[in-house]
């Protein structure tokens, strides 16, 4: 009797009932399709430049080749599908372009920062600037242009007085191709013993015995020269 | 019935269950060996998605974050997140300091650049892990891994019991407030399905995160794997994370 009915119950279980019903399989594959079907906002580059040919090209010739249209534009899937009626926004003030060119000591060296309070105040970015082929309107003349994390620790420093060319030769080409034209770096010891020598350093700099220290090294292998030791 | 009479019958039933499930096992197989794939979440295309950040690249502007929570309906208080970007500071005095720039807090007390040994900013998402802990925790089953190797939450199912949030150890689950369900990256699943890249991907302005297939013979992400000294967090908890870092401090937790 007993026998009979455990006998049922597991006929049940494993026989007349689907399979599907004890497994987690069925709710985890709608639960997927689910996920697949909703609506995305943000359309793609391959998308933008079907119709926005031209700025398109102008920008893959220009620094900002690598930034996606909606980085700036924001999500314009709704644009793609209906150009007439709904219009990204396209930012012209001065808020916007610091959020990426604003100085933030935690960036990359060599990206480029602009000092918000002194450079060109109040003015929009996008007077002297294209946003989609963002090159200086002249030339940087200062290294700060790029280097703004190394000009602020250099301007705490005991060398603030020095320009980046005493020690940096960078050729022309550097301002325009930044990675491909490197500026030099000092390459002897003799180059810091110009002032900081016993023998015939500058009056003010503190010096060292050139034969007694350090020996192989270059002397900013240890010595971080944009922010030196001693104030 | 006695009890000797019961346990004669119970011997007998041990093996006739086993054998039953045998042939009902049996036939599942069959079914899902037909439907194409034996992996829970419906049918994959081999593909096993991951994602490369290289560390170096990052410039902290949050186009990522804001980008997320467009595409993915993110409440927009600045404490939930699918992704978000910590600052690290490493200070002369050895002491590091991590702090959440996504969100819009008071900025830290401005720190003499003097004090600073080195800084940089880490993308921070769901690692969507090989083995993970999340999935285990679930009580009723709401989160699992789909055949491409993403990990979602079946709304419908999760009870919001916060375990898994408890149980991530990236931090990278939120309780969204609205259906008090738990929720987190998808790779942006309905874009990465469709030859779209994740949103996060799609708007880096400084190419930073690289979204691909990690099985796939040529994907931009295996060619940044072979490229860069590649390193994931917590790698002792044995999570497998396939969100992997190229260039990454070892302060870095």
């Amino acid at each position: 009797m007993l026998a009979a009915l455990l006998g049922l119950i597991l006929v049940l279980r494993f026989v007349v009932l689907p399979a599907d019903l004890f497994s987690a399989k069925p709710h985890q594959v709608a639960a997927t399709e689910r996920e697949r079907a909703k609506q995305a906002s943000y359309a793609g580059v391959s998308v933008c430049k079907q119709c926005h040919t031209d700025e398109f090209e102008t920008k893959s010739a220009g620094y900002h080749r690598n930034v996606a249209c909606e980085t700036c534009h924001g999500p314009a899937l709704g644009h793609a599908e209906a150009p007439k009626s709904a219009k990204p926004p396209a930012p012209r003030d001065r808020k916007f372009c610091p959020v990426c060119h604003g100085y933030d000591p935690s960036r990359p060296t060599g990206f480029p920062q602009i000092n918000q309070a002194n450079h060109n105040p109040m003015k929009p970015c996008i007077t002297c600037h294209d946003p989609h082929d963002p090159v200086p309107p002249e030339t940087p003349q200062e290294c700060s242009a790029c280097h703004g994390q190394i000009a602020s620790t250099k301007a705490l420093s005991s060398h603030a007085l020095l320009a980046c060319t005493t020690c940096h030769e960078a050729e022309e080409e550097h301002k325009i191709q930044p990675r491909s034209s490197r500026p030099s770096k000092p390459d002897s010891r003799e180059f810091c013993g110009q002032c900081h020598s016993s023998e015939h350093g500058v009056s003010r700099a503190p010096k060292v015995d050139m034969n007694q220290h350090g020996d192989t090294f270059l002397c900013w292998q240890c010595h971080y020269p944009h922010l030196p030791e001693g104030n | 019935m006695d009890k000797r009479d019961f346990l004669k019958d119970a011997i007998l039933f041990i093996p006739a269950a086993g054998l039953l499930k045998t042939l009902a096992g049996s036939t599942e197989a069959e079914a899902s060996t037909s439907e194409g794939s034996g992996h829970a979440g419906g049918e994959g295309n081999g593909a096993w998605y991951g994602m490369g950040i290289e560390v170096e690249k990052c410039i902290g502007c949050n186009r990522c974050v804001e980008a997320c929570k467009a595409e993915n309906d993110v409440p927009n208080e600045p404490y939930y997140f699918r992704t978000w970007i910590e600052r690290y500071t490493v200070h002369s005095n050895g002491e590091t300091t991590v702090e959440c720039i996504s969100t819009n807090a008071e900025p830290q007390p401005e720190v003499d650049d003097r004090d600073i040994l080195r800084t940089f900013f880490v993308p921070k998402l769901c690692n969507q892990c090989a083995n993970p802990p999340c999935v285990q925790v679930c009580p009723v089953g709401a989160t699992f891994q789909t055949a491409d190797g993403v990990v979602l939450v079946d709304k419908t199912r999760c009870i919001g019991c916060r375990y898994c949030i408890q149980a991530c150890p990236y931090g990278a689950r939120y309780l969204d407030p609205r259906s008090r369900t738990a929720d987190k990256c998808t790779f942006c699943y309905h874009r990465i399905t469709n030859d779209q890249l994740p949103a996060c991907v799609e708007v880096c302005p400084t190419q930073a995160r690289i979204f691909g297939d990690l099985h796939s013979r040529a994907s931009r992400l295996v060619r940044f794997q072979r490229m860069n000294k590649i390193s994931v967090l917590k790698p002792d908890l044995n999570t497998e994370p396939k969100v992997r870092y190229a260039q990454l401090d070892g302060e870095v937790r």
